[in-house]
This record gives C-alpha cells, sequence and structure tokens, in this order.
C-alpha cells in the first residue's frame, strides 16, 4: 500500500515538471515576453535591450531551468503589467477561486450523484428521462451562455442575485451553479452506468437471494461499489473544473485566478499566465494523486496489493 | 403431507427486438421435503430461469408467472405483497454458478455471512458470528474464526462456493438452490463441492434443487429428475427409473453421449445429437424436439404435444408409446 | 428475413440490419438530433442563397433592430440587427459555417493523432503503451482551455489558428478510446489467427482492428466536434478566438454582452444557435451508441 502511494507521488512529480516544461514552452514560443516588458510602442531596438537585460536572448530551455529553480525555491517572478510578485497577486486570488471550485463541485455533487442513483433504480421511467435530459442539457450548455442566462433572468429580470462580484455568499450562487453543472453530467452518467452494472452483478442477486431489504442492497452492496469510480472521478473533475473556472469567473467578473489569467493574457503579461497554467496543472495532478490513494482506500483489492 | 415447493405452469417471458422469447413454457416444479430435485439440460433450455423465478430473481425485463406456487403449504400466489423477500435466504437458499462474482469485492466474508442471518433473526451479532464460524467449519474451511475479516478477493474459486455453501445455510433454510454450483471450478474441486452438497443435504434434511449439464452428478445425488429442453420438461421421474428406462428421445440422446467406464470399448462411437436447440420466439407448433428427433413422423409437425402421465412423478413428452419408446432405445439409433 | 426450421415459425425473424434500422426508427434522440444537424447544416450550406442580407454589411442607420415576434420587428431582418446594424439571421447562417467548419476540422486532425496514440498504445502494450500512457496524462493535467487561449491570443486568432491550437492539443479522448477498444480486440482470436497467418502489423491493424472499433470512433468524434465547438465559442466569447467582423457565435454572443440589460435577444439567439447545434450532434452520438449496442443494456 505504501508503496503503491510511494509510486503515485514520484509519478505525479514527474508528470509536473514535464508538464510545467512543456507549459513553459508551449507559452514562450506562442508569445515574446520581452514585446510585452518593453510596451506596445517600443522600438526594435529597445525590445533588444530588454531581451539582453532579462536573459530574453538565450535559448528558451536555459530560461526554464533558471524559471523552475527560482520557483521551487518560492520565487515566482514579477509582473511587468502590475510591478509586483506574481506570488503575490495569485495569493490575493486564490481564495476566491477555490472558494468558486469547493461550491461548484458540491453543487455538480449533490445534483449527479442522487439523481444518477435513482435513474439507475428506475431505469426507463421519467425520473431516468429527467436525468438524462438535465445531462444532455449540461453538456450542450456552454457555460458561459447558461452564465449569462442566469444573469438575465435571476440578476436582471427578478433581480434576486448580484450579477457581478465576490463580495458576499449570493455573490457565488449563480456561478457556482454555472461551473457546476457543466460538471456533473459525467458525474452523473457514471454514477448511474456504475450502479445499472451493480445491480446487475452477481453478488446484487446474492444479496437479493440472501433476502435483504431494499435498503440494504441499494446502499450498503450496490452503491458501495459503484461509487468508487466516481468518487475518483470526483477528484479529477474538480482539477479540471479549476481549469475551466476563468470563463465563469470572467462572465462574473470574480476576482479570481483565472480572470487574472484572461487579463494577463490580454495584456501578455506572460509570467503571471505562466505561474497560473504551472499552478493549475498541479493541483490537477495532485487531485489525481488522491483520487487514486482515496480509491485505493475504498477498494479492498487494491488496498490489499 | 404436501410437497415442500411445487410449482405448475411456470412461464417465462423475455421481450427482444426480434419479439418475445417464451424461455419457460408451462414447466413444472416438485420437490418433496428432504429430497433432491434434478433439473438437467444443455445451456439455455430455461433451467436456471425457472429456479430465479421461483426466488423471484430474474433480471428487471423478464416477466415471469405461474398458474400454482406453493411453498411448504402456503400458496405464494396468493400474497398480496411480494411474499419472496421474507422466504428468500430464510426458507429457500440459493448458491450460483459463479464463487468468483458472486460476494460482494467490498466486505468481509464475516460480514456476509452475518448478515443473511441477522437479516431473518433476532440475534445478536455475536450469536451471528458464532454460527458463521459454526458453518464454515461444517463445509470444510479450516481456521474459519480468521477467514472472517478476509474479503473474497482473498479466497479461491472453490474456497468461495464453501462461503456461499454456508451462507446458504446460515438460516437453517427448509430448501436449498443450488444451480450449477460445480461448472465454473476444477474438476477435483467440483467433486469435493458435490459430496459436501450431498452431505450437508442430509445431515440438515433439506430439500434441494440442483441444476446441472452433468448426468453423472444427478446419477449420484439426485432422487427425482426433471429432463428439460428449450423451455419445456421433456421427462421427468425418479433418478433410477429415469435411467434405467429413458423414454423421450432426447433423454435417449443425451444418456448414449456418456461413456461408461469399462463397458464403452475405447474407440467406440458415442452418440450425439445431431443439430441445433430452436429459438423459442413466436408460436409453438407440434412437438419441441421435432427437429432434432430421431424418430420424428407427420404427427410430431402439427400436434399439440402434451405431457404423458405413466404414474405418479413419471411423466414424458413424446407421441410415441412408452413401448416403442422402450424398443427404440433397445435397438440403439435407426441408422 | 430468416426462416429457422423447427417447432417455432417465427414470421418475423428480423436481420441484425432490420433491428438497427427499427432501432434508430424509435430512438428519439438520434431522431431529433439527427434532424437539428440537418437543418443547421443546410443553413450553414445554403447561406449564400438563402441570407437575406450580407452578414458584414454594416448600417448604422438600422442598428438594434428588434426580431420579429417583438412589437416593432421587421420582417426585413426576422432576426433582428446587431449595434452595427447587421442582419442577425444572416450573421447566424454564416455562423453555422464556422462552427461546423471548426468542430469537424479540428476533430479530423485530433483524430489522426489520437488514433494513431491510442491504437499503437493499445496494439503494441509494454514500452509504447507506457510512453503514450505518459504523454496522454500529461496533455491531461494542462489547463488545455486556458493554454489554448493564451496561445491563440499571443499568436493572433485565425479561424486557421484556432482549428490547428484545438486539433493538436485535444486528442486526449481519442487516444484513451481507442486504446481500450483495441486492448480488448488484441486478443481476440481473429486478430491472432491474421498473425499467425504472417499479415504485417500494419494490415492487421487496418484490416482487422480499425474496422471493429469504427463505432467506439464515430461516437468519440461526435463528442470531440462538440467540444471543438464549446471550445471555439468559449475563445471567441471572450475575445481571443475567432476574429471580428466574422459571424462567429461565441463572438455574436461577446459584442452582444454590452447590450444584455435591454437587448437580452441578442445573446439568447446565437446562444440558443450554439446550444442546438452541440445538443443534436451529441444525441446523435449517443443514438448511433445506443443503436449500436448489442442486445441488453
Amino acid at each position: 500500500m505504501l508503496i503503491y502511494i510511494g509510486k503515485r507521488i514520484v509519478m505525479a512529480l514527474m508528470v509536473s515538471v514535464v508538464v510545467s516544461f512543456i507549459s513553459f514552452m508551449i507559452l514562450n514560443l506562442s508569445g515574446d515576453p520581452a514585446i510585452a516588458l518593453a510596451g506596445a510602442d517600443a522600438s526594435p531596438e529597445e525590445i533588444q535591450v530588454i531581451r539582453v537585460q532579462y536573459g530574453l536572448d538565450r535559448p528558451v530551455i536555459v530560461q526554464y531551468i533558471e524559471w523552475i529553480g527560482r520557483a521551487l525555491q518560492g520565487n515566482l517572478g514579477v509582473s511587468p503589467y502590475f510591478n509586483m510578485p506574481v506570488k503575490d497577486l495569485i495569493g490575493a486570488r486564490i481564495g476566491v477561486t477555490l472558494i468558486l471550485g469547493t461550491c461548484a463541485f458540491a453543487f455538480a455533487i449533490l445534483l449527479a450523484i442522487p439523481l444518477g442513483v435513482v435513474a439507475a433504480i428506475r431505469p426507463n421511467t421519467w425520473i431516468d428521462r429527467t436525468a438524462l435530459t438535465i445531462s444532455v442539457f449540461g453538456q450542450a450548455l456552454p457555460n458561459f451562455f447558461f452564465g449569462l442566462l442566469m444573469i438575465i433572468f435571476f440578476g436582471v429580470i427578478l433581480q434576486w442575485l448580484p450579477i457581478s462580484g465576490d463580495d458576499t455568499w449570493k455573490h457565488f450562487i449563480m456561478p457556482a451553479v454555472a461551473l457546476g453543472y457543466y460538471a456533473s453530467p459525467s458525474l452523473m452518467r457514471l454514477t448511474r452506468t456504475g450502479m445499472l452494472e451493480v445491480l446487475g452483478s452477481d453478488y446484487i442477486r446474492t444479496a437479493r437471494a440472501k433476502g435483504l431489504k431494499t435498503f440494504s442492497i441499494l446502499f450498503k452492496h450496490a452503491l458501495r461499489n459503484a461509487i468508487i469510480p466516481v468518487v475518483s472521478l470526483g477528484f479529477v473533475q474538480f482539477g479540471y473544473m479549476l481549469g475551466g473556472a476563468f470563463i465563469i469567473e470572467y462572465v462574473f467578473a470574480i476576482n479570481g485566478i483565472g480572470f487574472l489569467a484572461v487579463q494577463s493574457i490580454q495584456r501578455a503579461d506572460l509570467p503571471v499566465v505562466q505561474v497560473i497554467v504551472l499552478l493549475l496543472s498541479v493541483i490537477y495532478v495532485s487531485m489525481t494523486l488522491v483520487a487514486d490513494i482515496i480509491n485505493a482506500f475504498l477498494d479492498p483489492r487494491i488496498r490489499a496489493n | 403431507m404436501s410437497a415442500l415447493l411445487e410449482v405448475k405452469g411456470l412461464r417465462v417471458d423475455i421481450p427482444l427486438e426480434a419479439g418475445i422469447l417464451h424461455a419457460v413454457r408451462g414447466v413444472d416444479i416438485v420437490v418433496e421435503r428432504g429430497k433432491t430435485l434434478a433439473l438437467v439440460g444443455e445451456s439455455g433450455c430455461g433451467k436456471s430461469l425457472s429456479v430465479l423465478s421461483v426466488m423471484d430473481l430474474l433480471p428487471q425485463k423478464a416477466k415471469w408467472r405461474a398458474d400454482k406456487i406453493f411453498f411448504d403449504g402456503k400458496n405464494l400466489n396468493d400474497a398480496d405483497t411480494s411474499p419472496m423477500a421474507n422466504i428468500r435466504g430464510s426458507k429457500i437458499a440459493m448458491i450460483f454458478q459463479e464463487p468468483m462474482t458472486s460476494l460482494n469485492p467490498c466486505y468481509t466474508i464475516g460480514n456476509q455471512l452475518e448478515e443473511a442471518l441477522l437479516t431473518h433473526k433476532q440475534v445478536s451479532r455475536k450469536d451471528a458470528r458464532d454460527r458463521a464460524v459454526f458453518l464454515l467449519e461444517k463445509v470444510g474451511i479450516t481456521a474459519a474464526a480468521s477467514r472472517l475479516r478476509q474479503y473474497p478477493h482473498q479466497l479461491s474459486g472453490g474456497l468461495r462456493q464453501r462461503v456461499m455453501i454456508a451462507m446458504g445455510l446460515m438460516c437453517g433454510p427448509p430448501l436449498l438452490i443450488a444451480d450449477e454450483p460445480t461448472t465454473a471450478l476444477d474438476v477435483t474441486i467440483q467433486a469435493q463441492i458435490l459430496a459436501l452438497l450431498a452431505a450437508i443435504q442430509k445431515e440438515f434434511d433439506m430439500g434441494m434443487i440442483l441444476i446441472t449439464h452433468d448426468l453423472g452428478v444427478v446419477a449420484r445425488i439426485a432422487d427425482h429428475v426433471n429432463i428439460m429442453y428449450c423451455g419445456q420438461v421433456v421427462e421427468s421421474g425418479s433418478a433410477i427409473d429415469l435411467f434405467n428406462n429413458p423414454l423421450h428421445p432426447y433423454t435417449q440422446g443425451l444418456l448414449r453421449c456418456i461413456p461408461i467406464p469399462g463397458k464403452t470399448a475405447p474407440g467406440a462411437h458415442l452418440g450425439s445429437i445431431p443439430g441445433m436447440v430452436p429459438t423459442p420466439i413466436g408460436q409453438q407448433v407440434g412437438c419441441v424436439f421435432q427437429n432434432r428427433c430421431e424418430y420424428v413422423h407427420d404427427p410430431c409437425r402439427s400436434s399439440i404435444v402434451e405431457a404423458t402421465r405413466i404414474s405418479d412423478g413419471r411423466e414424458y413428452n413424446c407421441l410415441l408409446t412408452p413401448e416403442v419408446c422402450r424398443t427404440n432405445m433397445s435397438k440403439g439409433l435407426p441408422k | 428475413m430468416m426462416e429457422t426450421a423447427g417447432p417455432f415459425k417465427n414470421i418475423t425473424f428480423p436481420t441484425p440490419k432490420q433491428i438497427v434500422y427499427r432501432k434508430a426508427k424509435r430512438h428519439k434522440g438520434f431522431l431529433i438530433g439527427g434532424t437539428i444537424l440537418l437543418f443547421i447544416i443546410f443553413m450553414a450550406i445554403s447561406a449564400p442563397i438563402l441570407a437575406p442580407h450580407d452578414p458584414y454589411e454594416q448600417n448604422l442607420d438600422t442598428r438594434l433592430i428588434v426580431p420579429v415576434w417583438h412589437a416593432e420587428g421587421t420582417w426585413n431582418h426576422i432576426l433582428g440587427t446587431d449595434n452595427l446594424g447587421r442582419d442577425y439571421l444572416s450573421r447566424l447562417m454564416y455562423g453555422a459555417r464556422i462552427s461546423l467548419l471548426i468542430g469537424v476540422a479540428a476533430m479530423l486532425i485530433s483524430g489522426v493523432i489520437g488514433t494513431i496514440l491510442g491504437v499503437s498504445a493499445g496494439y503494441f502494450g509494454g514500452r509504447v503503451d507506457m510512453i503514450v500512457s505518459a504523454i496522454i496524462s500529461i496533455r491531461l493535467a494542462l489547463p488545455i482551455m486556458l493554454v489554448a487561449l493564451a496561445v491563440v491570443a499571443l499568436v493572433g486568432g485565425s479561424l486557421m489558428i484556432v482549428v490547428l491550437v484545438l486539433g493538436l492539443m485535444i486528442w486526449n479522448r481519442f487516444a484513451l478510446v481507442m486504446r481500450a477498444s483495441t486492448q480488448q480486440l488484441r486478443s481476440m482470436d481473429y486478430v491472432n489467427a491474421a498473425k499467425t497467418s504472417g499479415c504485417s502489423t500494419l494490415r492487421i491493424i487496418l484490416t482487422e482492428v480499425m474496422p471493429n472499433i469504427l463505432n467506439n470512433l464515430i461516437v468519440v468524434a461526435t463528442l470531440e466536434i462538440t467540444r471543438a465547438i464549446l471550445i471555439e465559442a468559449s475563445l471567441s466569447f471572450l475575445g481571443m478566438g475567432v476574429q471580428p467582423p466574422l459571424p462567429s457565435w461565441g463572438l455574436m454572443v461577446n459584442e452582444a454582452k454590452g447590450f444584455m440589460l435591454f437587448s437580452p435577444w441578442m445573446i439568447m439567439i446565437p446562444g440558443t444557435a450554439i446550444f442546438a447545434l452541440v445538443i443534436s450532434i451529441n444525441l446523435l452520438g449517443d443514438g448511433v451508441r445506443d443503436i449500436t449496442a448489442p442486445e441488453g443494456r
């Protein structure tokens, strides 16, 4: 078990390193950081001076090693736009993003798992079809459009909820719903198919043959098995959701790292974008790691090995 | 005294894209107290579906009904609510074909054994555990107490089937149904499990339904035999009479397929039944065995072939008279 | 029709093809999705003929005309006009071309990459599988929407760049599904039979493996088209994808955002169009999966 966890951690670290390298390369090849530093109206000579001054004329790989070396020591660089350490910029905003992500995730789980379970217990009934419709809509509704629809309806027409900002808990309701709804279809489908598969399994037939009460069959025997992959997917989805939260943050003007990333991309403020991409990758990798470990605890077959 | 289980006119229908599959058509099952009934037939003949209907364990798609279903003198067709919930596990226990997947991978053996008793009887957890240990030892599992903490994946297939048997016995049921309990096991383990089942059945004086396609097993264990073919019982009778005096051409064909050690010469021609089992979709016209029967004649293709009763519990579904059938068997194949 | 000898007169024993046809005719999602999609494709193709106006023609005198179902609407501009006086219906019809083009083109690129990676990982296993799996997990770890946004924004958003970025980055589902299906197939007897009879690896993959994972490939392809459409819409909505004056639906929502308070229909129309297109393709994909699935669940 400890060896298993150890292996996973090493894997996660390796993936993080490679991802940091690839994202650094992609971003540095896409835009020229020197132009951003020098300003849009700088002459080629001025840009060249900046390039030399910041060491941007050296091979990208050298720059990467320097950057990751500093990052590991806690120095995430300075944003030329804000003229502030990137660490402070992100530190001031990460909390909001995590709150949004957690609320959205809670909404997704509360919507997906009960519906998925009920749909599997009563397949091809109205409730199954409702669940299916909700999930088909969730997959097809662009989340920025869903967000705008809610703003128009609940914010502008009914005026129940504030339409932008992140000052009170009320500000988080619509963004969390918009973000979580997008994440729920895959969880719901996995719950439903998992439950259906388990309910058709031999050991559920054994449980029924023993004369167990329906409640015990569904929740003790079936859900306990069906939920294992859902829990894993849940953690992965959480990581994935944070990576896509920037659109919702943009729509609702929530001052999180996603909104910061969008603004920094518009300003070609590469050092900030770089760190946010790395941060989101690391969060995602950690989430898959947590998913693996929890999976191992939930499944006695993996736990034993 | 009435039979332990008496089912008359059992039918199972399964709707498919191609039409309704009449998987079981008018099957009778009678189990006497303390006796073993064997259901014999090729795979897909409806023997498993028949007992699963009695247990009300069919998949949701499949629909079943019976003209008459009595267990222990009670009419189960009369009950308002699902009567099976109280009978399943406590009065009728069932063991399945696949020991590898029949136990829940997420719970310990002990948990799953105790649960079988705790659901039906008001006993303490400790009593349930003691009963589990007692039965695990009965089914020949060593270090029974420590096994309780193990998970199914830590046991071999043979051990898991023993656990399944112990689980079936937890409430001391008067009827045990074993659905091909040895098919998935190694040959040596098969013999052990069958011997165990026979011994347990005697010791606890249970009625038993044994489903199998192995006539050798039937000869050793069964008191009464139902031969099933394509959703019908084509012949039934006491094991001794049926083996000595098979009437239905299908039974005869099955028996010809078995080599007898010492009697069948090496290289001798073994019997086989040509043709394929028909798919029971649509309307049945004539005898169910007509397309594979050696002795088929015109009436077989049009008449409704009903069970002919020879004596109590001895029936066969064929237009030929018992005398003709016996002559056919002694003459061997017509070729 | 197949006639069976024996006691059962099953007059209508349908062939597998008939079963598929029958299932398709009964599958509501498949029919609805197919109808909507055909309609959108028709609109996209016939835009030059059917569109009432030039989608790029600005006319400040006819700005912000409301759609025809409002009291002040006019049949000359059925869906109204935007803030620059451009006919909304015409832009919508031309926009369908952009969404479909990006969806299909990005899917083709990602399909080639993902299928090659997935099939080779599944077929060869061992070291190849390990490397491909590592590549997939690295790809999954990248916050792809954000990276795509950054690249498109930094390089400059042309239709071509958007297609390339989406195609080159979003092949993970193809790779995963193809890997799993090929692994399943690899151990099949007929693949082994082909191996023993000395067929070359490429030939086995093309003639024995690919035809058997085609169903899965189609289902994944529909999912990937919609994913590309949705991401393009999101990038364009942020103003960093397809650039004006192209009538991308996401861009239309972006341009309408400022008029949300007084002209919410400007958001509703292109937003609903994206939703309808995506849902129709998803329904079609689900339908293909259900219809071709073997009997049972």
